[in-house]
């Protein structure tokens, strides 16, 4: 990784600072490790069955690094979908990545463009929980960048290392595919998707994207899923508006959640 | 499939939805719906994938108490309902999904 001798803060501070701050941030993004670590290996052995090689799988690991993409992908690639689908879905399923820099962009506003790229690339769902941690406890932020210098290197080292180990997996044992390995994406999935059920639009959202699944599944291209995301949001989208108009007429810009 | 233009694409959505922001830093203010609507995308487009996955597993709606996908993924629901745990629900989905699939030779 890039740890080059830094010159970036508007005051001098240690290496010293650096490294413990650094060493901070892969030790908080741990824990969150532990969960991708399965998640990485399944990615792994899943991707030659699923018609992409064994350099693809390792080169979307190093140059995409996004988890639940490339999960996404394996799958669309088996059921035989055609490119720009592919590329869009990628594009629709890291939209909630833009939440997140909104979020750190006055953490990020004082660095130098280099550092914000390096940080763009890293940022994923683990990254941005232990970083926005590490923001809320500490109010000095002159050297945070480290912190999240570390916890990347660490999700991102993890993940490319699980992949590898999954792709050597595949290979020792081709019939691994038969084990129900496919399931496990659906099953992460479905622990993604339920802590988000805690109001009537999301369970809206999940009800009509699920039907809406079923409805388009024979659509060319996988187009389905597409069509499917897009009428959940809308409909989820719609009935927030609409609770939010009734909640709000005698007082403005009280914001239920 | 051209892999390259599949990794090159996928890198250039990700990492210019990851960037933008930050390589303006400047103000970025969402109009409420936005952000609300953006809410909205994981759960909307993993259940666009989960359901059909359990669903439709071979090829066939299959909609049935010895469709092994599906009853281990209800287990799964129920799990993460129960503990709010990654790991958890993940672990017991796929034991679950074992001993319905190999034990139960469904």
């Amino acid at each position: 990784m890039t740890n080059t001798t830094p010159s970036d803060s508007a005051l001098p501070s240690s290496r010293e600072q650096h490294r413990h701050e650094f060493i901070g941030g892969a030790k908080a993004t741990f824990p969150l490790i532990v969960g991708a670590i399965p998640f990485g290996i399944i990615f792994g052995t899943l991707a030659e069955p699923s018609g992409l090689s064994i350099i693809g799988a390792l080169a979307m690991s190093i140059i995409v690094f996004a988890g639940a993409s490339q999960f996404i992908v394996l799958g669309l690639l088996a059921a035989g979908a055609a490119l720009p689908v592919i590329i869009a879905t990628t594009f629709v399923v890291n939209l909630r990545h833009i939440l997140y820099a909104a979020n750190l962009v006055p953490k990020v506003r004082h660095l130098p463009q280099r550092w914000r790229v390096l940080m763009a690339f890293g940022l994923t769902d683990e990254t941005f929980a232990a970083v926005s941690n590490r923001y809320l406890q500490q109010d000095d932020i002159r050297d945070a960048h480290w912190f999240y210098l570390g916890s990347f290197c660490a999700m991102y080292g993890n993940w490319v290392l699980c992949t590898a180990i999954g792709v050597a997996l595949g290979e020792l044992f081709p019939d691994m595919t038969q084990w129900g390995l496919d399931f496990a994406m659906s099953v992460t999935f479905i622990g993604m998707v339920v802590p988000y059920l805690k109001s009537k639009p999301m369970w809206a959202c999940v009800i009509v994207a699920a039907t809406m699944a079923i409805a388009t599944a024979t659509m060319p291209h996988k187009l389905g899923l597409l069509v499917a995301a897009i009428a959940g949001i809308a409909v989820g989208l719609s009935f927030h508006m609409m609770l939010k108009r009734q909640n709000t007429q005698p007082i403005e810009n009280k914001e239920p959640s | 499939m051209n892999e390259a233009l599949l990794i090159l694409g996928m890198f250039i959505v990700t990492f210019g939805v990851r960037y933008i922001l930050f390589a303006v830093a400047g103000r970025v203010h969402f109009p409420a719906w936005l952000s609300t609507g953006l809410g909205f995308v994981p759960p909307a487009v993993l259940t666009a994938i989960i359901v059909p996955a359990v669903l439709i597993p071979q090829g066939q709606l299959w909609i049935s108490p010895s469709n092994p996908w599906l009853l281990a993924s209800l287990v799964a629901v129920i799990t993460a309902f129960i503990r709010k745990d990654l790991l958890t629900t993940i672990v017991v989905g796929m034991l679950a999904f074992s001993l319905f699939r190999f034990g139960f030779g469904l």
